[in-house]
């Protein structure tokens, strides 16, 4: 009866059960006596790269005003962070992005006071995306980005410009789709996931407005969501390759001409294919648009129900902003992220040349940050949706998106008031 | 009851006592965890179900039935009518099948162990790795993988199994997959079943002269296997509406999980325990899917009359 009873158990007990379950898990960490001592405890999701859980376990082991714990957590961090912190056994330190439902249900603390001099240091966009309601709750740690990377012989040979538009970007993946190779990769759910933002943007729009206000209440939006189904019906699409969007694979094998994927690829596409590649953002859909990357920062923050909220926000302060020779050491020595202090940006060498400095240009030109806070889980849920419908199913483009206003609308209403 | 000989009452109570002592011993580990982790969480499930709880499991805004409301006119619905087809078609599907095998294996006269091994042996196998295996070998939607090379040699162009569902061919690998990861099991138990057929009834029908095959199979064998069929479907059936581990490696992503085949666990598992966090409308949804399954699993008994005690 494999399954049956834990699956028996889920359904019959629903969502409290599991939270239950999960904030059990939580609560294993190791620390000891809770009472005992200042040991503050620390979680971060499994970073890919080989050497960086070393490297954060030393820099914890080096404060000398406190013990620190680190967790490294495999699997859906981002649930489980949330779990945690509904629940009363999170960490007191954790990286994460912001979400607006965390500073509603008080389930983290301001960090506005940590800054100081250094607020001036951080890249504003990326600031921001930390920020709610003018106070800062995550300080950033790294940026990561995505954009389109494209073979550039491939275009040579079918005597292409890199595309500038969308209609060109169409044009170009017909072109270059041949028997053996498609023209474009854009996730096996044909962008879906990964292309929500960069459509919107490319159509002069936005998930939401500055004043909290549904941002794709327009008809250029299904105009731009309509082109992501014109690429899904083109035949110049890989669809279904046994290596997702965040994978260069498909690109590096020669299944696709162009793919979006992100700045973390470049060594390994540098590697695969030398200099036979170029990076774009995603094209702007018309005079109205723009063209635009998405970026996203996970940032240190205080777990509002932890014991020891000053020594863990002085443990972050020290981490994230004093120590800027860890910051460093962990933004290039192992993956390849950008920093979000100007400052370390402007000294890494390897951000210099090629495509990764074409793509630090493009954050800090067209970079518009992948989870704005505002932007909830429920709100991307009811988007993702209606994108399905519209780019996979055929359903139409103008009734799904006002469907998703309407839902956004309420969640909206519910948040703030 | 008689007294035995030389019992006094307050020995009685005493033995009485102890053999109830005995009886909270062994049942009470069980209760208490029964109560902990069963009865508990489904009271409280049922009150977050009433409030809005959003990211708390301590609500206080109490909004009545709104959230059954909005779960039964929102996607889940979608969901719950997806699955409830879904089932309809699974659970004979994987009936037929498990029956069609334990008759056959239970036939063959020459390495029976074998056969039985070979297709109980998935049922073992991990959801997960099996998702893998048809989602990036046998179905990958590339023109290298094992169904489209099957086309290419009758010339047809590669089909993106799990990106695109129109047409839908994601259902041919939703269900090759789990028929491929349920069907044993349900043989082995159907195998059990066919063991305890005694074989005087096979000699009986054969002295009443009902010819082998199907006419013994539809007089003595199916209606003797009865009770197996009555768990097979039962099993079949809750297992068809609690689908999750397959579907949500084969067609979910990093980003999310389709609109479509989505299974209505699946869209609760977004809804309540991602980053959302909304268990009041996810209690609501687990209440009315825990009902359905009650439901249509009362009605599949009036239907085929399980109740009935056997003759």
């Amino acid at each position: 009866m494999r399954g049956y009873s834990r699956r028996g158990f889920l359904g019959m007990a629903g969502g409290v059960t599991a939270a239950g379950l999960l904030a059990a898990c939580g609560s294993n960490t190791g620390r000891g006596g809770g009472s005992g001592g200042d040991t503050i405890e620390q979680w971060y999701h499994a970073y890919g790269e080989t050497g960086v859980q070393q490297a954060v376990e030393r820099y914890a082991k080096a404060y000398d005003k406190g013990t620190v714990h680190v967790q490294w957590n495999p699997g859906d961090y981002d649930s489980k962070i949330a779990s945690a912190l509904a629940a009363s056994s999170g960490p007191d330190v954790f990286e994460s992005t912001l979400r607006v439902d965390m500073v509603r249900s008080k389930q983290i603390v301001s960090l506005d006071d940590l800054l100081g001099d250094a607020r001036s240091d951080f890249t504003e966009s990326v600031l921001a995306s930390h920020t709610v309601d003018g106070q800062v709750y995550g300080i950033p740690q790294a940026v990561d980005m995505q954009m389109l990377f494209y073979r550039k012989s491939l275009l040579q040979k079918a005597g292409l410009q890199p595309p500038r538009s969308v209609d060109e970007l169409i044009d170009a993946a017909h072109k270059l789709t041949t028997g053996k190779v498609k023209g474009l990769f854009l996730g096996n759910d044909g962008g879906v996931g990964v292309l929500a933002g960069p459509a919107l943007w490319s159509a002069g729009l936005d998930y939401l407005t500055p004043d909290n206000k549904v941002g794709f209440d327009d008809p250029l939006a299904a105009e731009s969501v309509g082109k992501l189904r014109t690429l899904f019906t083109s035949n110049s699409l890989l669809l279904g390759a046994p290596a997702d969007w965040s994978d260069p694979s498909a690109f590096t094998q020669g299944l696709t001409a162009m793919q979006w994927t992100g700045l973390w690829t470049v060594p390994a596409v540098q590697k695969a294919l030398g200099d036979d590649f170029g990076v774009l953002p995603w094209p702007a859909l018309n005079g109205a648009g723009k063209a635009s990357v998405p970026f996203g920062a996970y940032g240190s923050m205080v777990n509002a129900k932890s014991k020891k909220i000053d020594a863990a926000k002085a443990y972050v302060k020290w981490l994230w902003i004093e120590r800027g020779d860890y910051q460093q050491d962990f933004d290039l020595s192992y993956g390849f992220h950008i920093p979000a202090r100007k400052s370390l940006a402007a000294k890494a060498d390897k951000l210099k040349s090629g495509p990764a400095a074409d793509a630090v240009r493009f954050v800090q030109d067209l970079g518009k940050p992948s989870n704005p806070p505002p932007w909830t889980a429920k709100m991307q849920l009811a988007l993702s949706d209606s994108l399905n419908k519209i780019v996979r199913s055929g359903g139409n483009a103008t009734t799904e998106l006002k469907n998703t206003v309407t839902q956004v609308q309420d969640e909206l209403k519910r948040l703030n008031g | 009851m008689r007294l035995p000989r030389g019992s006094d009452l307050s020995g009685l109570r005493l033995q009485a006592s102890a053999r109830s002592a005995a009886f909270w011993l062994f049942v009470a580990p069980f209760l208490i965890g029964l109560l902990i982790f069963n009865y508990i969480p489904i009271g409280w499930s049922a009150y977050l179900s009433f409030f809005d709880a959003q990211g708390t499991v301590t609500p206080d805004t109490f909004v009545g039935l709104s959230n059954y409301a909005d779960m039964l006119t929102g996607p889940f619905a979608q969901s719950l009518l997806t699955f409830s087809v879904f089932a309809l078609f699974i659970v004979p599907l994987t009936f037929a099948l498990a029956l069609g095998l334990a008759v056959a294996v239970n036939r063959i006269r020459f390495a029976r162990t074998f056969f039985r091994s070979v297709f109980f042996l998935p049922t073992a196998c991990s959801y997960v790795v099996a998702a893998m295996v048809w989602k990036l070998s046998l179905f990958s939607g590339v023109r290298f993988g094992l169904a489209n090379t099957v086309l290419d040699w009758f010339g047809q162009d590669p089909v993106a199994w799990l990106s695109n569902p129109d047409p839908p061919w994601y259902w041919v690998v939703l269900v090759t997959a789990r028929l491929w990861l349920q069907v044993g099991f349900y043989m082995i138990l159907f195998i059990a079943g066919l063991q305890r057929i005694p074989d005087s009834l096979y000699e009986a029908a054969f002295v009443d002269g009902a010819k082998p095959g199907w006419q013994v199979f539809r007089h003595v064998t199916f209606p003797q296997l009865r009770p197996t069929s009555i768990a097979v479907l039962l099993l079949s059936l809750i297992a068809a509406y609690q689908a999750f581990d397959e579907f949500y490696n084969l067609l979910g992503t990093a980003r999310g999980y389709p609109d479509f085949g989505r299974p209505p666990l699946v869209y609760l598992y977004y809804l309540a325990l991602g980053q959302t966090q909304d268990y009041g409308h996810g209690s609501a949804g687990a209440l009315i899917l825990a009902l359905l399954i009650a439901l249509v699993t009362l009605a599949q008994g009036r239907l085929l009359g399980f109740g009935r005690q056997e003759a």
